[in-house]
């Protein structure tokens, strides 16, 4: 039954019964899509306004102020700890599917930790290199956009424990998917930094 | 402890004692009573605060208390408490909660525990914007918009502190919405009974339904904006914050753009506006469809409206931008989006017309207030199509001619159907039945009332008086008619105000004293209405669901018995 058939459905006339409530996906996996798209509207905006923010200087004739980041090499270890905790917790989904489950997804929550560990030292390593929040427009956005990755990181590390804890694979499989969301944007965000 | 219910799929959180039932409800329907007091409270501080405006307006020097600090303050925090506070808070979280499951064949959310939290994240964002009054420099005064690099600089009311708190509430309720509205969009599309396909469910579930879809992306765009704002005032960054000269000395900032706060301010403010309009179209539309006793003419076509009003909305956010200078291809194409909007909404507003046409039309309170919708909705919306137009915009677009056009498109005609809505679900919501005298004297004052106060102001803008100043002064082109209107305006200001307390007493008496309510009393075909219990048991449905045979709109089917047929009749 597509989009346009339902949409153009003559309700005023006879109809048989047809929708049947069990064959609908769980709501889990409809509120975690539309939240997917809430999060893509949030940094699309984000990556609008450092791309406008970036070239807008210029544009108006004035001497270019965005002074790009230095890329460390804890920038490539974080990535690929991220890389390896979703890694982990794709096992754990596979796990989950056949109704095992495994120390793959407690891997995984470990990882995400360690992401965020590493995340935090990279914000001290920058602050130490003299890379403050407010001397820069490129730091300030650097800053922005990975602190509010952490806190949906951290959120999904809280909906993670609350999963383990009650031990239902069906939701592990929401996990992974969340943790897969987060490390594309991590991806489209850390191109975007180096590229700049 | 859960239990599963024989016909439903997921299980149901039962409350035990009093504090789990009605404090920290996971019930759909305590949650929506909570959302509309804690809205309605606000949205009463933000009417004293237009009372006290009107006061120094019609009566500029007369009152030494309101200086223009305080009016700029007042200005502010009025918008945005009405904007967002109680207009999108009541009728997403509030009329969204209560009608949606009811109204869809649910017993509930279907993330219960996400709504209560979705509701306290709310009281929390109203605390904190209730702060912004007890601060040092008090609230903020940067107008509701919060355009900076004013809003944060020195010389603006509430700088130092109002800012932040408006801010950080924001932030708090774009959290608390994104709750909300995940519930509302997935509950529509994942709880709806057997039978209640997306063609039978009445407008108002699709007018919230769509406006729910459409605040979960424009507010990320406030979101983004009031934390990059944040930053710039606590941080020192430079995101909105251009170089500038204060008090002779250059501020640290520098290269920062005001235009792209203006553009993300704006790409969540336009659709706002029809976050509020959206559900409001649907519920007018069941209130005019029940209380004709006719069938919504063009069902489908009204559907189709509201989801092309909803997508079209996201094409038109800078014509509130014109002023701010742009390039004249991108002002021809967001003139001609916006123009481009009457359509869809032009056959709503037929369409209800149509419905009326040869109706059994019962002059109740609630179609009282659902005819008056139509009256100020075209109208807001004609002036609307004035403003749309970059050439006639551009010299009205900071006169009182704006205040009228918004205020009678989005702010009267919401508030509007909230009456009719309230007066119309009043005996289901508590059982007992409001005083009619009472109802129909507080329609025909606010009614006549709000033209009386918005039809002057039309003819203030076009002589071209400014909007959002403390006092006019001696001005040339500002003849003393203009001094004449603005003290009728603010006495027919007052007494509209005074008039609510009828609505407020109508309500509260008869909670108690009011006359027991039949279950359907209006003789509704939607599913809210032939629930066992009237108010709804927790649970909605008792031990069955209810099952959908029909649209929400059989009145008046020929060679019926009765002039309307329950979704829940099986067809013979």
């Amino acid at each position: 039954m597509n989009l346009i058939a339902r949409l153009s459905e003559r309700s005023w006339e006879p109809a048989s019964d047809r929708l049947d409530p069990s064959h609908r996906p769980s709501a889990g996996s409809v509120g975690l899509t539309l939240y997917a798209v809430v999060m893509a509207v949030m940094f699309s905006l984000l990556v609008a306004a450092y791309v406008m923010r970036m070239g807008l200087h210029a544009a108006m004739g004035h001497a270019d102020d965005w002074a790009a980041m230095p890329d460390p090499p804890l920038l490539w270890i974080n990535s690929a700890v991220l890389v390896m905790s979703s890694i982990a917790w794709e096992m754990a989904r596979r796990a989950a599917i056949r109704g095992r489950a495994s120390m793959a997804s407690l891997a995984g929550g470990v990882l995400g930790l360690c992401f965020l560990g590493g995340q935090w030292m990279l914000w001290r390593h920058y602050q130490a290199a003299g890379y403050y929040l407010a001397t820069n427009p490129a730091n300030a956005f650097f800053y922005l956009l990975t602190a509010l990755h952490g806190l949906h990181i951290i959120g999904g590390l809280g909906a993670a424990g609350w999963v383990l804890a009650s031990r239902n694979p069906g939701q592990v499989r929401l996990c992974a998917l969340y943790w897969h969301l987060l490390l594309l944007i991590w991806i489209l965000i850390a191109v975007l930094l180096l590229l700049t | 402890m859960a239990t599963t219910l024989a016909d439903d799929l997921r299980p149901l959180h039962h409350p035990h004692s009093w504090v789990t039932r009605y404090v920290w409800s996971q019930d759909h329907k305590v949650i929506a009573i909570q959302y509309s007091v804690t809205a309605i409270s606000i949205g009463l501080v933000a009417l004293v605060l237009s009372a006290l405006m009107r006061l120094q307006l019609g009566f500029p020097g007369a009152f030494p208390a309101i200086q223009p600090d305080n009016y700029l303050q007042f200005v502010s925090m009025h918008g945005m408490i009405m904007v967002v506070y109680l207009l999108t808070a009541l009728l997403l979280g509030g009329f969204g909660n209560y009608l949606i499951p009811l109204m869809i064949g649910a017993r509930d959310m279907v993330f219960p525990f996400v709504n209560m939290l979705s509701y306290w994240l709310y009281l929390l964002s109203v605390i904190v914007l209730v702060a912004g009054f007890f601060v040092p420099g008090g609230p903020t005064g940067a107008g509701w918009t919060l355009y900076p690099p004013q809003a944060i600089s020195e010389g603006t009311p509430g700088h130092q502190w109002g800012i932040v708190t408006m801010l950080v509430s924001l932030a708090i309720f774009v959290a608390a919405f994104t709750m909300g509205g995940l519930n509302y969009v997935t509950t529509v599309l994942q709880a709806r009974t057997r039978g209640m396909t997306l063609m039978r469910m009445p407008l108002s579930v699709w007018g919230i339904f769509t406006a729910s879809v459409m605040g979960l992306l424009a507010f990320p765009a406030l979101f983004v904006a009031a934390v990059m704002m944040l930053f710039d005032r606590l941080a020192g960054t430079s995101f909105f914050m251009p170089t500038m000269q204060s008090a002779g000395a250059i501020t640290s900032t520098q290269g920062g753009s005001p235009l792209l706060f203006q553009h993300l301010f704006w790409f969540f403010g336009h659709p706002e506006v029809y976050i509020v309009a959206l559900p409001a179209f649907g519920i007018v539309s069941d209130l005019i469809s029940v209380h004709a006793r006719r069938n919504i003419f063009g069902y489908r076509m009204m559907v189709w409206a509201i989801v092309v009003i909803g997508a079209l909305s996201f094409l038109v956010w800078a014509h509130h931008m014109y002023v701010s200078g742009m390039n004249p291809y991108f002002g021809f194409f967001f003139a001609t989006s916006t123009l481009i909007i009457a359509i869809p909404t032009a056959i709503k507003v037929y369409n209800w017309m149509l419905t009326l046409w040869r109706g059994n039309i019962h002059m109740r309170v609630p179609m009282l207030f659902a005819i008056a919708f139509i009256f100020t909705f075209i109208h807001g919306g004609l002036s609307g199509l004035f403003l749309g137009n970059v050439s006639v915009d551009v010299p009205l677009s900071d006169t009182f001619f704006v205040v009228a056009h918004f205020h009678m498109v989005m702010g009267v005609s919401p508030v509007l159907v909230i009456f009719g809505a309230i007066y119309h679900w009043y005996p289901k919501i508590t059982g007992r039945m409001w005083n009619e005298t009472l109802g129909k004297l507080h329609f025909w004052i606010t009614f006549l009332g709000v033209y009386a106060i918005f039809l002057p102001m039309h003819y203030l803008g076009i002589l071209g008086v400014p909007r959002r100043y403390y006092a006019l002064g001696q001005a040339d082109f500002i003849p003393p008619s203009v001094h004449l209107a603005n003290q009728w305006i603010s006495i027919a200001a007052l007494v509209v105000f005074a008039a609510q307390s009828l609505f407020f007493f109508n309500m509260i008496w008869s909670l108690f004293r009011g006359p027991k309510a039949d279950p359907n009393p209006w003789g509704a075909a939607s599913l809210e209405w032939q629930t066992p219990q009237t108010p709804p048991a927790h649970g909605n449905w008792g031990p069955k669901l209810p099952v959908v045979y029909r649209w929400a709109y059989d009145y008046s089917v020929p060679g019926a018995e009765r002039d309307f047929i329950p979704q829940t009749e099986p067809r013979a």
